[in-house]
């Protein structure tokens, strides 16, 4: 059997045991698996429209798997990547609120709302990394607790200083004059501009890591930070510096939130596309050429899987628990597979 | 506030903080053992979701603690298969199990939400509880806040004073010396990590049948509880006293934070809610910065009285990890 096809065989499998395990758990809430699974196909793939939709999911989900596959090039867990994508759109929404009612041309505003969201993730993302390098504090817990000191930055905000004429609700800020709107195709939700940003950010990220130098000692870094201390690569400037791309990318991600779908602020900005993020880094074994495809397919299951509430009467997170199972067959069957093939080569040995 | 509503708001903080110092002391034991299970967010809320169904369904609260304990265990024993017998990532497989269960808790849950369900009783202890003062304060609970105390004493005399303990200790620092003298590493790392998985999964129906009785959904409000306990495992430095202690500390600080909602009414409850968290990464910061290079660097520079004073102080603080924490070993 040639490896193509063997590898081709390993995913099929694995995807299989996913969906297995999923199906039992449907059949535990009392639902039939396969109308599930047909709502999901519909309810994302139906229709340009819900490609379209897809899509606006798509890209904050990519800009963020680009920003964490440069962390974990550097062996660095950023699980603080939500907040990240956070601050991004705070700073986002701050530039726009300021310039809104100027005659600042809108181009100008979007572009330095833009570089604001970008500046922020970034922010975030480098405290994080001092925390780590500079104060020892392991980046896992450093990142979820500046998480959720993003949230009550971003509750506060929307319920205080930022709150609508009237009364703050969860429903977020007053909306943005549709000048300041990203233009979007007609009839749907994407916007060609934030879909570019995504493709291009990943792009980049792609060319960092397996075309540059930076890319090469970011590596050694991850793998053997003693080691490539010795080499004479300077340890904590990677570090620093590969928090700080991976924040610029989670920023971007919250400004593409603040200007091209919700045109406000609302408390779930980041709508969890920072640990989605994480799930697919983890699911592509930190290839950065399988991220757009991943992701694409991580942000259909979201999108499909609103229809089950309306259609099924089931939860939504339905898309969570099969997203995890994936993840989680493929790391447990890579496992096996490679004790396997060791056993294999034992017994040839012998 | 009178005196009286203060020593029942205390009361109050030991009964919020039982399901924390069983996952904390939880967590203390499986990674005393070398592993490190990341799941324990997800966990209690799949744990306290499974509890509620299984006693609402069997009117049984004994069957509900049951399933919990079962949820934690599974859990957990994933995680030690996944690193003993498949040489996965311990941190990458605690993090998928962690999202999975809290979408699995959210999924299953769903048509429980909002049901009337059994709870625990209180049980006053006789006598004691007629005390005045120490009776409210320390006898007047359900039978999970006492069993928490226990639990205190008995992880802590456990891992320091007991021979078992000892071996608890050297297969999480050195499993290859502690392997030649005869202790089955794996097995019993299944085992701590069987033991743990049970206490956080025991955190799970303390919350949904007797702390937050219920069970509501992602206003459950017990998201984010299993990364505090997490922290407090290291802020504990892996000892149970101490990671109890820091438990009590975040019941006490979130108390606080309900208290004194009325006085600060430009603040949405859910900032105060969240605030024991930036106190989470303080602390953190305060136990490991000694731990650094450049702190130690700079300690070497200081004058000797500056410099004896400053390491007292840090070591006070400083805490470290089970040196194999995290890491595999191969019986060979």
């Amino acid at each position: 059997m040639s490896k193509q096809l063997e590898r081709w065989g390993f995913v099929l499998l694995a995807t299989l045991v996913a969906l297995i395990f999923t199906s039992f758990v449907l059949v535990l809430a009392g639902a039939s698996p396969v109308a599930a699974y047909w709502y999901i196909l519909k309810g994302s793939l139906g229709s340009w429209t819900k490609i379209s939709d897809v899509m606006v999911a798509w890209v904050p989900l990519l800009l963020a798997t680009a920003g964490l596959l440069v962390t974990f090039a550097a062996g660095q867990w950023n699980i603080g990547v939500e907040g990240q994508i956070v601050l991004g759109a705070i700073f986002t929404t701050w530039v726009m609120r300021s310039l809104q009612h100027t005659n600042t041309p809108a181009a100008i505003v979007l572009i330095l709302a833009f570089i604001a969201g970008a500046f922020g993730g970034a922010i975030w993302s480098a405290f994080a990394g001092i925390l780590k390098v500079y104060g020892g504090v392991n980046e896992i817990f450093g990142g979820l607790g500046l998480d959720f000191v993003a949230v009550a930055l971003i509750l506060w905000l929307i319920f205080g200083p930022w709150k609508r004429p009237g009364i703050g609700s969860m429903s977020g800020t007053e909306p943005f004059p549709h000048r300041l709107w990203l233009p979007t195709i007609h009839g749907t939700r994407l916007s060609l501009w934030a879909l570019a940003i995504g493709l291009v950010s990943i792009g980049v990220v792609y060319f960092l890591l397996t075309g540059t130098y930076f890319g090469l000692k970011l590596k050694a870094v991850g793998r053997n930070p003693k080691a490539a201390y010795l080499m004479g690569i300077p340890t904590t400037k990677y570090l620093m510096g590969a928090f700080i791309i991976s924040g610029i990318f989670a920023g971007l991600a919250g400004a593409v939130q603040v200007t091209a779908v919700y045109h406000r602020l609302i408390p779930a900005i980041s709508s969890g596309y920072g640990w989605l993020g994480l799930m697919v880094s983890m699911l592509i074994n930190f290839q950065a050429a399988w991220a757009a495809p991943v992701t694409f397919f991580f942000a259909a299951l979201n999108i499909g899987s609103i229809q089950l509430p309306i259609m099924l009467k089931l939860d939504s997170s339905l898309s969570g628990v099969l997203q995890g199972a994936l993840v989680l067959s493929f790391l447990l069957l890579e496992g096996a597979r490679r004790r396997w093939v060791k056993r294999r080569e034992e017994a040839k040995n012998e | 506030m009178s005196s009286h509503e203060i020593i029942i708001g205390l009361a109050g903080v030991l009964f919020t903080a039982a399901p924390i110092v069983f996952a904390t002391i939880g967590e203390t034991f499986t990674e005393r053992a070398g592993v490190i299970n990341l799941s324990v967010n997800g966990t209690i809320l799949l744990s306290a979701m499974s509890s509620f169904a299984v006693a609402v369904s069997t009117h049984s609260i004994f069957w509900g603690f049951v399933a919990g304990i079962v949820v934690g265990m599974g859990v957990a024993l994933t995680v030690a298969f996944s690193s003993i017998a498949l040489k996965q990532s311990q941190v990458a497989v605690g993090f998928v199990l962690t999202l999975m269960t809290r979408d699995l808790a959210y999924f299953l849950g769903n048509p429980y939400m909002g049901l009337q369900g059994p709870r625990v009783h209180n049980w006053p202890i006789p006598v004691l509880s007629k005390i005045p003062v120490l009776g409210t304060l320390l006898f007047n609970f359900d039978p999970l806040t006492y069993f928490s105390f226990i639990l205190i004493i008995a992880a802590w005399w456990w891992i320091f004073h007991t021979r078992p303990g000892l071996i608890l200790r050297a297969i999480g620092e050195r499993p290859a010396a502690a392997y030649v003298r005869g202790a089955p590493v794996n097995k019993l790392r299944y085992l701590y990590t069987a033991l743990g998985g049970a206490l956080v999964g025991l955190a799970g129906p303390t919350y949904s049948l007797s702390v937050k009785a219920g069970w509501k959904g992602t206003i459950s409000g017990l998201d984010g509880i299993g990364w505090i306990a997490l922290a407090l495992t290291i802020f504990g430095g892996w000892d149970p006293v101490r990671g109890a202690f820091g438990a009590y500390l975040f019941a006490l600080l979130q108390w606080l934070g309900l208290v004194l909602q009325p006085y600060m009414p430009n603040i949405p409850s859910q900032v105060l809610q969240v605030a024991p968290f930036p106190l989470m990464i303080l602390t953190l910061l305060f136990v490991n910065i000694g731990n650094t290079e450049w702190v130690k660097r700079t300690l070497a520079g200081l004058p000797p009285d500056a410099r004896r004073w400053a390491t007292r102080i840090l070591r006070w603080m400083q805490v470290v990890p089970p040196s194999a924490l995290g890491t595999t070993f191969e019986e060979e």
